[in-house]
């Protein structure tokens, strides 16, 4: 059984159809790319499949399980992690708490126990601390740990978010736009960075990208989206030697 | 190693703020009891330290959380007047006064927080500025009922009313307990500014605590960003209410404090309305928005600063109103803020070069 | 025949909250700021009319004029002084707890100049009163004059919006600050002359309050101003007919709390309806909604 299967998913916002029939299917520890021309639909899917947006009709399964009516908490619970294409951090926070709001529904201990600084307070913390630290040296940022998240440099913003989705300990993690405004020896160290994470960590992982070299460097499989609809997919060298997909990034 | 660091750093902050209350304490009693202090000022103790637990914890509210409230008075007035009707009553039944307070707080942030709850459920779920528009309905509304609302207890039990008091068709030995517009009259004054500090010690440690842990964290995680909090499994309902409503629960506090040192209580515009909301809105921004401490030393400067003046008359509120202006325009303004940092890197410059 | 006069009141006093909440639509709309000295200018309009006619002795419609030019000064000196440097601020608050110490400002200062007592304003709407249905019902001249400047002022105001360049000006910087800027506008000129217009109509407003209820203090504008708020996030704030209409809404809503239910009870009645309003339609009668992107 794949990972994640999508089935026949639409929306429309008022009259226009974003996204038609779409369908996916990912297996375990695939890195799966999806592309298509800008407007797409390509970060509407994203919101489709964090629950962001209802769809009009169609089915998402992650491990068998229907993600469809939930809402972004419970999808994010249920194992579906995200970045965002213009990067969101908690940008008052320091970098180890950003991480550390990630680990939320791993390490509980109720409020009224933080207040009154019980036991389980310190020994929850403390395992905190250690996990963040561990999931940040894996990305090297292990030393801006106490920074705030606004002060980081741009391409360390992006790895925050990762780890920070990372934290959440998902089976499925989603990239929209990693390398966006990076770089060629960014985007060359992201490319490393994303198959670290799906080694280490034995991750499965859908990226969004205009990036044709991180794209057919890294991805596995494809999807290209054009117009709301799936324009071709399968094998990455496949699907980017389709002449169609040549056609609807190029032109005529 | 530096995981150690941090962790001094934080509860180092903490202390600083706890010993700043202290030593001040320490300060006004030594000033009181060598009788240098005017009644006047002796007589704003009590309502100082209500109102730094006002500030302290709508800042939980304004800075921990980032949503705008315009009606904390409200909740002030919900725990001023349920303690004190609760106190009334039971003056002579609790003859005891510490443990007659202690149960008039714990009614009185109870009531508030209660309330805190019922108006955030509906509320905290809209995104965008509407916390502020319905918390300033809500005091209004507050302040409104508490000026209608006739209580008198005889014999037979309890009575309420809302035209007047002749309405309660009180028996002969009845006493009237919440008068209208005239209010409460005759609640045990209770409050102390020793007691009041310790209030003030008790709500920064909730609140500080409550900051610097998990369910601290995400809430300013809400704060910072809505949409990436969901993402990462944040409950954005839970967290948004808890915070309102222990902001909520220790304005309650506040209005013990406040409550239990009249011998009138009245709910008018001046103690219980927006401007009373507005008034701890400006301690809060003023002393930082997010800045507990900021919070605490803004509250005893404002309060204190219009006493201070008194000697120049009719011009104190008017010099008030333009200093505080100014004070706005100074610490906010992004014109006067680069001004600040170039002439604070010059004068680092300056000294490296002396050395 | 009491439930149309009754109506005719509501209507009146909404005219005026309409006229004042179209100061503070303008202003969030344009600045993105709640204006809480708003209310506080209308108090100031109402001194000045006072001084001209009973100090100076000027004929009413002369003195409302002056009332107008010197409210419309302030609206510009304020914004320009106390508001301006705080636009760009870190903090959106920061501006917002600015315009209650101007607030306090403008308090206080009518507090020196005229002292805290209750001054009886002059009538200045010297209108014999309209009688209908053979006497049966009858509408003051303030309250006639009040509903027919609304009217008028709705009517100018959407038309300069619509058709003039300035207003045009206006909905663009509403709409994007920076954009506006790009396309040559003077986003700094069109927010003062904002100010300004909202601010000569809180003297209008202010003449307009204190001839149906003559008396006046310091804080006169207090209750109002945010009453008028009120009736612009009834209406949905920002909206221009969101304005017009709260602003009537919360007038009847008043006049009839006060007359059927309890007259003691108004103000809550009115700040109760404004919650569930928000519950049931959280952007205002005629608000956008407008929604994050992901």
């Amino acid at each position: 059984m794949a990972l994640l299967e999508v089935n026949n998913l639409g929306i429309s916002f008022g009259g226009l159809r974003a996204v038609n029939e779409f369908h996916l299917k990912i297996e375990k520890g695939c890195l799966y790319g999806l592309i298509g021309p800008n407007g797409a639909g390509k970060t509407t899917v994203f919101n489709l499949l964090t629950g962001v947006y209802k769809p009009d009709e169609g089915v998402i399964l992650l491990d068998g399980e229907k993600m469809i009516g939930k809402k972004t908490i419970e999808i994010n619970k249920a194992g579906i992690a995200r970045t965002f294409q213009n990067i969101r951090l908690f940008n008052d926070l320091s970098v180890k708490d950003n991480v550390k709001v990630g680990l939320h529904n791993h390490f509980k201990y109720s409020a009224l126990e933080g207040i009154f600084r019980l036991p389980k307070y310190f020994k929850m913390e403390k395992a905190m601390d250690e996990r963040a630290m561990e999931l940040l040296s894996v990305f090297d940022l292990d030393k801006e740990a106490d920074t705030l998240a606004s002060n980081l440099p741009y391409g360390k913003q992006r790895k925050l978010e990762i780890t920070r989705a990372l934290a959440t300990e998902p089976k499925l993690l989603l990239l929209d736009e990693p390398a966006a405004g990076m770089n060629p020896n960014e985007t060359q160290e992201l490319m490393e960075t994303i198959r670290l994470i799906r080694d280490k960590f034995d991750m499965t992982i859908l990226l969004i990208e205009h990036d044709m070299k991180l794209v057919s460097g890294i991805c596995e499989e494809l999807t290209v989206l054009n117009f709301g609809e799936v324009l071709a997919e399968g094998k990455a060298s496949d699907v980017l030697n389709n002449p169609e997909v040549i056609k609807a990034y190029i032109g005529e | 190693m530096k995981n150690m660091k941090k962790m001094n750093k934080m509860t180092r902050d903490n202390l600083i703020t706890y010993l700043m209350v202290f030593v001040l304490f320490l300060v006004m009693q030594i000033l009181v009891s060598s009788g240098n202090v005017s009644s006047l000022l002796q007589g704003l103790l009590v309502p100082l330290c209500a109102y730094i637990i006002l500030a302290v914890s709508l800042n939980l509210t304004v800075g921990i959380l980032g949503e705008l409230s315009l009606g904390h008075a409200g909740f002030m007035c919900v725990g001023a007047f349920t303690s004190a009707f609760f106190s009334k009553c039971m003056v002579n039944t609790i003859p005891i006064a510490g443990v007659r307070y202690f149960l008039a707080l714990l009614i009185g942030a109870a009531a508030a927080g209660i309330c805190g709850i019922l108006v955030g459920i509906p509320v905290l779920r809209l995104k965008g500025d509407y916390l502020a528009i319905v918390t300033l309905a809500f005091g209004e509304i507050i302040k409104n009922i508490m000026n209608i609302l006739f209580i008198g207890r005889d014999s037979a039990g309890f009575h309420f009313s809302t035209t007047d008091a002749r309405a309660l068709g009180l028996l002969e030995d009845g006493e009237i307990i919440i008068n209208g517009p005239q209010g409460i009259t005759g609640t045990p004054k209770d409050s102390t500014f020793a007691v009041g500090v310790i209030l003030i010690f008790v709500t920064l440690f909730i609140v500080l605590n409550l900051i610097h842990s998990r369910s601290g964290r995400a809430i300013m995680s809400i704060r910072d960003n809505r949409i990436a909090a969901e993402s990462v499994g944040i409950n954005i309902t839970k967290y948004k209410l808890m915070a309102f409503s222990v902001s909520a629960a220790l304005a309650g506090v506040a209005g013990v404090i406040y409550a239990h040192n009249l011998a009138n209580l009245m709910a008018q515009p001046k103690n219980f309305g927006y401007n009373m909301s507005i008034m701890i809105l400006v301690f809060v921004v003023l002393g930082g928005i997010g800045n507990i401490r900021g919070s605490v030393i803004a509250a005893i400067i404002l309060t204190l600063l219009p006493e201070l003046l008194r000697g120049l008359n009719d011009y104190r509120m008017l010099i008030y109103a333009v200093v505080f202006i100014a004070m706005m325009l100074f610490n906010w303004s992004p014109k006067a803020i680069a001004w600040r940092e170039k002439y604070a890197a010059k004068l680092k410059r300056g000294k490296k070069k002396e050395v | 025949m009491s439930f149309i006069s009754y109506l005719i009141n509501g209507i009146s006093l909404g005219s005026v909250y309409a006229i004042i909440a179209l100061g503070y639509t303008m202003v969030y709309g344009i600045a993105k700021m709640l204006n809480f000295a708003h209310g506080d200018v209308i108090m100031i309009g109402a001194y000045v009319v006072m001084t001209a006619v009973t100090g100076m002795g000027l004929p009413p419609a002369a003195a409302i004029l002056i009332a107008v030019i010197f409210c419309t000064v302030l609206g510009i000196v304020i914004e320009s002084v106390a508001y301006r440097p705080l636009l760009n601020a870190a903090s959106s608050l920061a501006v917002l707890i600015t315009a209650i110490g101007v607030s306090y400002l403008l308090q206080n200062i009518a507090l020196l100049v005229f002292g805290a007592n209750t001054i009886s304003f002059p009538n200045v709407l010297s209108i014999p009163a309209l009688s209908l249905a053979g006497g049966e019902l009858t509408i003051t001249g303030e309250a006639f004059i009040t509903i027919v400047s609304c009217i008028v002022i709705m009517i100018a105001l959407t038309l300069f919006i619509h058709k003039s360049k300035a207003g045009q000006a206006m909905l663009a910087v509403s709409e994007d600050k920076g954009a506006a800027q790009l396309m040559g506008i003077n986003v700094n000129g069109t927010i003062a002359l904002t100010f300004a217009i909202g601010s000569a109509l809180a003297a209008i407003a202010g003449v307009l309050l204190c001839s149906a209820y003559p008396t006046l203090t310091p804080y006169t504008g207090a209750m109002p101003g945010i009453k008028a708020f009120v009736a612009a996030v009834f209406g949905g704030i920002g909206s221009i007919p969101g304005a017009f209409i709260g602003g009537l809404l919360l007038g009847i809503i008043e006049v009839f709390g006060k007359a059927y239910i309890s007259s003691q009870m108004a103000d809550a009645i009115v700040f109760g309806v404004l919650i569930l309003i928000l519950i049931v339609k959280p952007t205002g009668i005629l608000g956008k909604n407008i929604q994050e992107k992901v």
